[in-house]
């Protein structure tokens, strides 16, 4: 098992939802945060004051799979959010050690899906 | 005789006015500050309305407009206390521009009730994140008895100092902008700055525009109202009002756009303002063009003086009460005793049938009393409020700790929060 977290831009969101849900990958966590990479933060001004490096909203998923959707799931995300520009994002793979289904108490593999 | 139509639209005025202190002046404000003190900003505002309101009709308003006086010229008596002697079919001894039909009495009570609230809701904007809410409302009944009350028995009753030299103050540029902006600056250097300063984007610039926008719509009735009549001299006073507004903000947007890249929301709602700050003395004296260059000179000078000059300084005015009131204040002031055009008021048959005149118009004189008056009333506010805030500086404290600043006032001072995360 695998914990899929993806950082990405806000508005690729709609895209990668769909490319999951065409990977028949349904279910997904998504929230909204703030940080940046390489492209840097961004510069407001507010009656004149300069406020640098601000950190931009990104939407972060977090996906749990079973091993044979690991490769699709970070196909589809691939699929839905790359623009090719700088502050498209990152995918991180992290090993799940168990997952339980709450309703049920099912643990396991048996639990993600 | 009460004429009927004239105290319907100063009565709707005051409600207007009332609409500019809560809510508008707390959600301009309230936009500006971090999301964790935003209840005590608007709480601020609501605590002016609160005990203005009450000390106003048991003695404010017989202190500040009494024709009979403790210190002539300066301060009224208690003749109206508790507004005894007032009835409801009595005619305003106070008229502007139909002197032959006045609005109720107890319009004229309301209608000034409204000045008062706003004017240390305004101060509030110099004293936001930091200060402690007992320590505000002992502020703003101590001020309102040493600062304001003597400031409008000087402008505006009968027998007041600057009313009988012939000052024009049409709505309230010495009593309401100078005073609040200057307070605000003596209240801000006592104060200290917010620990902390870092900058932080303002946590709801919609608050603030919509906040501007709801002044810009009170403020017909806080301009167009003054003249305590539904004639024409309203009329006036609401274009000059709008397009002085529209002016300001043009010119503060406009510089924005030249000299940081974009337009900002922030920039024009603040360049309204500071707009309607400056034609608030000279709203019912002025003609077009004289809005118009009051209107743009108070966008370029208020720009000048928030975005560059107050950054240098170093004090901390939060919100800009100073930058924006007390400047523009000024401007305005000083502004109507060149520009004012006699004929606007003389169809009114106003200052004996000749209108007021300014410099611009031929008449000198009227600069020197404008500027006199502008000068006592930087003066009364700065001294006064410095020495409130001194005196309560010595006694309950002004600040709250820095642990509480930290958390937060809205936690701290009332026990609530605006936003909660879940749910």
């Amino acid at each position: 098992m695998k914990l899929i977290v993806a950082i990405i831009q806000p508005f690729r969101l709609e895209e990668v939802k769909e490319a999951l849900y065409a990977a028949d990958v349904q279910l997904i966590t998504v929230s909204e945060v703030l940080g940046h990479g390489r492209q840097g933060g961004v510069t407001e001004v507010y009656r004149g004051n300069k406020e640098t490096g601000n950190l931009l909203r990104k939407i972060r998923l977090e996906i749990a799979v079973n091993e044979e959707y690991v490769d699709k799931t970070i196909r589809a995300i691939i699929d839905g959010a790359k623009t090719g520009e700088l502050g498209d994002g990152k995918i991180f793979v992290y090993h799940l050690e168990d997952c339980i289904r709450i309703r049920t108490e099912e643990r396991g593999p048996a639990a993600i899906g | 005789m009460i004429n009927n139509a004239n105290n319907a639209w100063v009565l709707l005025s005051a409600a207007l006015i009332l609409f500019m202190t809560v809510p508008a002046l707390g959600l301009f404000y309230g936009g500006l500050v971090k999301r964790k003190n935003v209840l005590s900003v608007l709480m601020q505002s609501f605590a002016s309305l609160i005990v203005v309101s009450l000390l106003w009709v048991i003695v404010g308003y017989s202190l500040a407009f009494s024709p009979t006086e403790l210190i002539p010229g300066v301060l009224g008596d208690f003749r109206w206390f508790f507004l005894n002697g007032i009835g409801p079919n009595d005619p305003s001894p106070y008229t502007v521009s139909a002197p032959h039909a006045p609005v109720a009495h107890l319009s004229f009570v309301l209608f000034q009730c409204m000045f008062a609230v706003i004017t240390p809701a305004v101060v509030s904007g110099a004293l936001a994140e930091r200060m402690k809410f007992s320590s505000f409302l002992a502020f703003s009944v101590i001020w309102l008895f040493v600062v304001y009350i003597p400031l409008a028995h000087m402008a505006w009753s009968q027998n007041g100092l600057f009313a009988k030299m012939g000052l024009m103050d049409y709505a309230g540029g010495t009593v309401v902008e100078i005073n609040s902006g200057f307070s605000a600056l003596a209240a801000a250097l006592l104060l200290g700055r917010r620990t902390n300063l870092k900058p932080v984007p303002p946590h709801n610039l919609t608050f603030t525009l919509t906040g501007a926008a709801m002044l810009w719509f009170g403020w017909f009735g806080f301009n167009a109202g003054s003249g305590l009549a539904a004639d024409g001299l309203a009329s006036s006073a609401f274009l000059m009002t709008n397009t002085a507004a529209a002016a300001a903000a043009l010119v503060w947007a406009g510089l924005d756009w030249i000299l940081q890249k974009k337009p900002t929301i922030l920039g024009a709602a603040s360049g309204a303002v500071a707009g309607l700050v400056v034609i608030t003395p000279a709203a019912g004296f002025v003609s077009l063009p004289g809005a118009l260059l009051l209107g743009f000179a108070a966008g370029a000078v208020c720009y000048v003086f928030v975005v560059v000059i107050k950054n240098k300084l170093g004090y901390d005015d939060s919100l800009d009460a100073f930058g924006v009131h007390g400047i523009a204040g000024v401007l305005g002031t000083v502004g109507t005793g060149l520009f004012a055009a006699p004929f606007i008021t003389k169809p009114f048959g106003m200052n004996n049938g000749n209108g007021f005149t300014g410099l611009f118009f031929g008449n000198p004189s009227a600069l020197g009393v404008q500027a006199l008056a502008t000068f006592t009333a930087m003066i009364w506010a700065f001294a006064g409020t410095f020495v409130i805030f001194l005196v309560l500086k010595k006694t309950m404290g002004l600040r709250v700790t820095p642990k509480e600043e930290a958390i937060g006032l809205d936690i701290t001072q009332h026990n609530e929060r605006a936003y909660t995360v879940i749910e």
